[in-house]
């Protein structure tokens, strides 16, 4: 609409020729995503969404908007899509033209790297929306890098927490062929190690993908591994876990990445005035919030929120003010989330739940921190070894 | 000529019958029941309970006291009961999901906080129309109307603002910034303060009316419950401004908060997730209802005491006090 914006310059420019005071702010942010490598999970009745995480940025755009009319704040969120594999120095090009200081990443962990290797990305505080890395969080982590989507670390920690409280302490553990199936299964084992998991029996699922008129026959045999309270899976692309419920020798239950997950967001979480932002999500997009879209959705609110206690538009300042100690973030989690300053992840309680409702949040009752017990979920201070920071 | 015994037996019973009348009753809203439950404020026993709109919160008397209104969120309505008959007469326009609102004093308009469409509706109590619509913040909550009836102001969840609509001109004039997820908001009774409680951000505003800047944030701490779990919600204010009393959510406890220094004095353990409160009209009693162990708890204001704890319906929302 070029005689709308024209209209609008107009209007933008005589508003500050007039009310030089009054001027509004404008911050823009950027959504960058990466094609991802197509999967084809089983589970075929919930098709991964085209504008998966996008959507959560764009509610959160209109959020921080409605909050910004009251204070001559406008935030502006534009998308930046890129192919699978672009390299750091095109990407960063992108940014550097938008004239964004923030940037919402919906990557892979390898974009992020090739990112944070150009010199000039020091310049713009990048979110991790996408990529549940733990390396990204422990051991490679940036000062200017902070990640809203929970590690795989966190989602290992909040189950095996729950597992503890049931004392369901013995894991038959069957991971996947995907080197992210294998890093979810390092995640479980680090957990195991914390809460007092035992993991008896461990497999690796070789069966290939599509068994659907075979998992009955498979299934039973490949879980007779002696006796196990629970069977946890690793299998982050949905190629068989779904096969797994129902159909091992012994009746026991399924957790991990299908069954019984634990995740920063899930569709069923009503409580903590969250049936709101589904309820928006859902008048929006027409479609249930996951999350990844809860995760890029609580980078925007991020930015608006430091806009606002700051009264200020600059990258600089709003970035002190979202690594520093006075900045809460409402979650609708019941809690405060805020971000860790040794490694930038965001501390927030995490849902765990079966496909369809929440059976509990982590952390655990019982389960103490001496500074919060949020932190007893992902890497504590002490665990990262990030130069960076 | 009746026996000396039985005069003074129908003299007792006629003193009986008086503070009968005097007893005052108390309205629970059961947001998961869609019911509301009437206890009797003297035998501390519940009356009756009244089927009502589906998703019932907010709750508040007509400044006759005749009637009861009732936010029937899933409804979109607000309900109006007749208190005599226990009947809902009508239903009042209000906009998408009311949950909160507040009445103005002289008692002809109800302002209501739409939750999902970031509006706050105005409605003419009499006439049962909207007269009015004010754009506010993400996720619209408090409601209060200042004594003088001069300001309406709402909060705003996400947003995070007090939002001040000139009442005269029905505009939106002024917005402060307060703390994470502002629930609730309260006039002092001579108009001067603003009470605003922040749920997520554990704190309660004091903002001066005539500057509209808050003046002081009021923390709480209670041995053995982590900071974030101390989530203020309702506020009520003692009319000779020495009490504020403010239920503290998942902490399980009320505030008790000396409203000259804004400090707090004592925290008074009642049911879970405790949310509204309300006030005899004498003052005498506080009423809380808490949402999780579907009861409500009866404190003692002269001596800081919880009296006693009285089961009512699923999930109790709004209180009400007739006579306050």
């Amino acid at each position: 609409m070029p005689a709308l914006s024209v209209r609008l310059a107009f209007c933008l420019a005589a508003g500050l020729l007039a009310l030089p005071a009054a001027a509004q702010t404008t911050i823009r942010l950027i959504y960058l995503e990466e094609a991802r490598v197509a999967t084809n999970p089983l589970a075929n009745i919930e098709p991964v969404p085209d504008d998966l995480g996008r959507a959560g940025a764009e509610l959160a755009i209109s959020d921080n908007n409605t909050t910004g009319k009251f204070l001559q704040q406008r935030f502006e969120l534009s998308r930046i899509a890129v192919p699978t594999g672009a390299s750091g120095a095109d990407m960063l090009a992108k940014v550097q033209k938008s004239g964004a200081g923030f940037v919402v990443l919906n990557v892979s962990a390898g974009a992020i790297d090739r990112l944070m290797a150009q010199p000039a990305a020091a310049r713009y505080l990048w979110f991790n929306a996408g990529a549940p890395d733990d390396r990204l969080r422990q051991s490679q982590c940036r000062a200017n890098l902070l990640h809203t989507l929970p590690g795989r670390a966190m989602q290992a920690d909040a189950l095996a927490q729950y597992l503890a409280t049931r004392r369901w302490s013995k894991w038959f553990l069957v991971t996947g062929p995907r080197p992210e199936d294998k890093l979810y299964a390092a995640a479980l084992r680090r957990a195991a190690k914390r809460f007092g998991g035992r993991i008896v029996a461990e497999k690796t699922w070789n069966y290939g993908h599509d068994a659907r008129r075979t998992a009955q026959g498979e299934v039973p045999v490949f879980t007779q591994v002696g006796d196990y309270d629970v069977l946890i899976v690793a299998d982050e692309s949905g190629d068989f876990g779904d096969y797994l419920s129902y159909r091992t020798w012994l009746p026991r239950p399924v957790a991990g990445t299908q069954g019984l997950t634990a995740e920063g967001w899930h569709a069923a979480a009503e409580q903590w005035g969250a049936v709101q932002l589904q309820n928006r999500f859902r008048q929006q997009s027409h479609r249930p919030m996951q999350p990844v879209d809860y995760a890029a959705w609580a980078a925007v609110r991020s930015v608006g929120e430091a806009a606002s206690r700051t009264a200020s538009g600059e990258t600089a300042k709003l970035t002190a003010y979202i690594r520093g100690p006075a900045f809460q973030l409402a979650g609708f989690k019941g809690r405060t989330l805020s971000y860790r300053p040794w490694n930038g992840e965001l501390r927030q309680p995490m849902m765990v739940a079966q496909p369809r409702s929440l059976v509990s949040l982590s952390p655990q009752d019982g389960f103490l921190h001496p500074r919060t017990d949020l932190d007893t979920l992902g890497f504590d201070a002490p665990e990262v070894k990030c130069p960076a920071h | 000529m009746p026996h000396p015994l039985c005069r003074l037996a129908a003299l007792l019973l006629a003193s009986f019958t008086a503070s009968q009348a005097m007893a005052a009753n108390v309205y629970v809203s059961n947001e998961k029941d869609h019911t509301l439950t009437v206890i009797d404020s003297t035998t501390l026993a519940v009356v009756k309970t009244i089927p009502v709109g589906k998703r019932p919160r907010g709750i508040t008397l007509s400044k006759d006291g005749k009637s009861l209104f009732i936010c029937a969120s899933d409804d979109n309505t607000v309900q109006v009961m007749d208190l005599a008959s226990g009947k809902i007469t009508h239903n009042l326009p209000s906009g998408e999901d009311p949950e909160q609102f507040a009445l103005a004093p002289d008692g002809k308009s109800l302002y209501i906080a739409n939750e999902n469409s970031n509006v706050v509706t105005i409605i003419d109590v009499a006439s049962r129309r909207v007269t009015g619509q004010v754009d506010v913040g993400v996720e619209p909550e408090g409601m209060a109307v200042s004594p003088d009836g001069r300001w309406a102001v709402n909060t705003s969840e996400t947003t995070n603002m007090v939002h001040w609509i000139d009442t005269r001109t029905r505009q939106l004039v002024d917005s402060t910034l307060v703390d994470q997820r502002p629930r609730y908001a309260r006039f002092s009774a001579d108009g001067k303060l603003l009470w605003v409680s922040a749920e997520v951000g554990g704190t309660v505003s004091v903002i001066d009316v005539a500057s509209r800047k808050r003046i002081k944030t009021i923390s709480f701490a209670i041995t053995g419950i982590p900071k974030d779990r101390i989530q203020p919600v309702g506020i009520r204010l003692t009319r000779d401004g020495r009490y504020a009393f403010v239920p503290l959510g998942p902490a399980n406890h009320v505030a008790v908060i000396d409203a000259k220094t804004f400090q707090p004095v004592k925290y008074l353990l009642v049911g879970r997730r405790v949310w509204h409160a309300e006030l005899s009209a004498d003052e005498k009693q506080l009423w809380v209802t808490n949402g999780i162990s579907n009861d409500v708890s009866v404190i003692d204001t002269a001596a800081l005491k919880v009296i006693k704890s009285i089961p009512v319906g699923r999930y109790p929302w709004g209180v009400a006090v007739s006579g306050s």
